[in-house]
């Protein structure tokens, strides 16, 4: 295995601890903290994906164009999915505040079934 | 620099106007009376509506590629971000701004609690609609979905004193982000490997690079994430959580819009990017199957509910099944099929749940058998849902029979016999079980047909979305109501409607030709000359009225089959354990669907990647 493969193994590692974490959570808000998981094995992801070797950060005040620099546009994208995923955790967060008042728990096994009986 | 043209300055407008409008809604709206949000709301809905009605009807090109700000690709390569019209994506823009100005006069007036919030997130949601159907560039098309997914869970959870709303809106949210992720990592993947954005330039680069196991992963990705807003099984758990508890105006939204741009994605997915690259054959493979398994387990669930909204739900998730089978033939007459199918779909849904929304605020109650009776003196929706369910059934010359006649013969002409009479019956499995449940439940509710259930007229059951309880079925609900399903049946009568579909089609699933066009890299040639088989063939017509026929003998079964005594209970008691074990997979447990994506995923990515 060449070294360059690592941070693709990374990402996917971070990304099936999170669903794992996702399918056994006891506690609402660890979900939502283990969906933020998976979202960060996307930002490894693009960031090995836009990796160059001794390249330098894409910012070209002190740096000569034509210098050598990692791939400013993978960056764009991680930063992008941040701000997504800063909305989404604090809307899923508002939303298992209400479920707390409203259920009485965060407990996935303890809140009640939305499928009636037939 | 051309000057742009109307086509043009209307896609731009499509995306933008409704995205401004929700930040002054949402801006103003603490100032703004209810009546002039409303009315600022459905203005700017009907603008959408009747811009992208021009797209899909009075533009001469068969593509209209937008650069935004006019970053024009360069030999083939471009640092911008294209939109692109076609008719797949004018027909979406369109099914999406009717929905939305249904459901906009529907709830003129209504939900007085949340105020201007609803309106502000309805028009993110048409905004992220229309930004997804023209987007041209995959990031660009991620970042519209997830706006629109974020609006629709926000949407779903709005009335939080509701336990049941924020539990669904809770589910339908952690899902749809685990999507998000999903489809992300297949966006990276495929920018590593091709080191563009743009579909059709990733097109261009994998076609030159050829087949390869990073290819094909990267393609389970990007269609797993699709396939999950699309309610496809085992990744639609959450659409019955969501479309069973939001306010029945976004349950419209939601049910006609939300998972057909899900097909949607799959559809351009396939013919931008991953066509002549990933194996054809297990591309189909795996759809069909996918479709068949959504089609039969969305039937199946939709016949054991009680909860209208639920009912409707499952069968939305069941009729996207169709559509995924129609895509997954992967050829035009199959795409022009899933586009017919989903515009009658659309509107037949839309307006059963609007009709649902009217019982809702009169009796406080969507229970199928607490209501058993009591929509005795209300006409007009009671019409409404008969017709509606004719409409689901698929009765000769409603707009599903027309999608499904055209699907019946792309079947006949692309597959082989046997699996031509396998879908055909499963079509008629989705019909029976969809439309005889929407029959059973209105017989009960409006004629007070059959068996009376235990808990008939059992009282408040939910909190009214109005203010006060409805004394009587007010016109401004009705009204959509009506006009979605009178739009739904119609279709099917519009002239030469298959033939220009199926160009349509032709157009959309020609990876070539898109490529060319966008990169401005070659000669786009039209599509052939081509008409549209007739509709109206004695199969199509006997298979509509045999669906209709089993529909009606399902309804009745259910009604009055309690009369039969002893030897119904024992056979209820013998699939009472099954349909329990598969309601209690469908409870709200976000740990279990999440486990079930897992699975789902991992089959996706073994017929792709492993097996092909």
């Amino acid at each position: 295995v060449t070294l360059s493969v690592v941070p693709y193994l990374v990402a996917g590692w971070i990304f099936l601890v999170a669903c794992y974490g996702l399918a056994t959570s006891r506690h609402l808000v660890h979900a939502v903290a283990c969906l933020s998981v998976a979202q960060s094995a996307t930002y490894v992801l693009l960031l090995a994906v836009g990796y160059r070797k001794d390249a330098t950060a894409p910012v070209f005040s002190d740096v000569r164009p034509g210098v050598r620099v990692v791939d400013p546009v993978v960056q764009a994208l991680t930063l992008t999915d941040i701000v997504v995923g800063a909305t989404v955790t604090a809307l899923l967060l508002a939303i298992t505040i209400q479920v707390a008042k409203r259920h009485g728990t965060v407990d996935p096994e303890e809140i009640s079934s939305l499928e009636d009986e037939a | 620099v051309s000057e742009p043209g109307v086509g043009t300055v209307t896609v731009v407008l499509l995306v933008v106007v409704p995205l401004l409008a929700a930040a002054v809604v949402a801006g103003l709206g603490r100032w703004m009376s209810r009546s002039i949000a409303d009315a600022f709301t459905a203005a700017v809905a009907a603008g959408c509506l009747i811009g992208s009605g021009y797209l899909l009807l009075a533009r001469s090109s068969d593509r209209l590629v937008v650069w935004v700000g006019g970053y024009e690709p360069e030999k083939g390569t471009s640092v911008g971000i294209a939109l692109v019209a076609d008719r797949g994506a004018d027909l979406l823009v369109v099914i999406a701004a009717s929905l939305v100005l249904a459901a906009v006069v529907y709830s003129w007036g209504y939900l007085e609690d949340v105020h201007a919030a609803e309106h502000s997130l309805v028009l993110v949601f048409l905004s992220g609609m229309t930004g997804f159907a023209f987007a041209a560039d995959l990031f660009n098309a991620f970042v519209w979905f997830e706006l629109m997914s974020v609006a629709a869970f926000a949407m779903t959870g709005l009335r939080v004193e509701e336990p049941r709303s924020v539990h669904g809106a809770l589910t339908f949210g952690a899902m749809t982000s685990w999507a998000a992720t999903v489809s992300l990592l297949g966006i990276g993947l495929l920018y590593g490997l091709t080191g563009e954005l743009n579909m059709a330039s990733i097109g261009v680069e994998l076609r030159g690079s050829g087949p390869s196991a990073a290819v094909n992963a990267a393609c389970a990705l990007v269609f797993v994430g699709y396939l999950v807003k699309a309610a496809a099984v085992p990744w639609h758990f959450w659409t019955a959580d969501a479309e069973a508890v939001a306010p029945t105006p976004v349950c419209a939204l939601l049910s006609g819009a939300l998972v057909a741009l899900g097909v949607y994605g799959v559809a351009r997915a396939w013919w931008t990017m991953f066509d002549g690259v990933v194996g054809e054959a297990t591309m189909r493979t795996t759809l069909l199957s996918l479709g068949c398994l959504t089609a039969l387990v969305g039937a199946f669930m939709c016949t054991t509910q009680r909860h209208i909204k639920r009912l409707l739900a499952y069968s939305t998730i069941s009729h996207v099944g169709v559509m995924l089978i129609a895509v997954g033939l992967l050829g035009d007459e199959g795409l022009a099929a899933a586009g017919l199918y989903a515009i009658g779909h659309a509107c037949v849904k839309g307006s059963l749940f609007l009709g649902t929304g009217v019982l809702l605020n009169r009796f406080e109650s969507v229970d199928e058998h607490a209501l058993h009776g009591r929509g005795r003196d209300m006409p007009l929706t009671r019409w409404a849902f008969v017709v509606g369910a004719l409409g689901l059934i698929g009765f000769p010359a409603c707009g599903v029979w027309l999608g499904k006649s055209v699907l019946e013969h792309a079947t006949a002409a692309e597959t082989p016999d046997w699996f031509t009479a396998w879908v055909i019956v499963v079509l008629l499995t989705v019909s029976a079980c969809t439309g005889g449940s929407v029959l059973r439940l209105t017989s009960r509710v409006f004629w007070g047909a059959g068996v009376p259930p235990p808990d008939a007229g059992r009282q408040n059951e939910e909190e009214p979305e109005t203010d006060s309880v409805l004394q009587r079925s007010p016109l401004r609900m009705v009204g959509p109501c009506w006009a979605l399903l009178l739009v739904g049946l119609a279709i099917a009568l519009i002239p030469g409607l298959p033939t220009a579909a199926e160009r349509g089609a032709a157009v959309f699933a020609d990876p070539t030709g898109y490529a060319n066009a966008v990169l401005g890299a070659g000669p786009v040639p039209p599509p052939p000359a081509l008409t549209a088989a007739s509709p109206w063939t004695t199969a199509s017509v006997t298979f509509g009225l045999l669906a209709t026929l089993l529909a009606v003998g399902m309804a009745a079964g259910w009604l009055w089959s309690p009369a039969l005594g002893s030897r119904w209970r024992r056979r209820r008691r013998l699939l009472g354990r099954p349909v329990r074990a598969l309601h209690a997979l469908h409870a709200g447990h976000i740990g279990d669907y999440v486990a079930w994506a897992m699975l789902g995923s991992a089959c996706i990515g073994v017929a792709l990647v492993v097996a092909a």
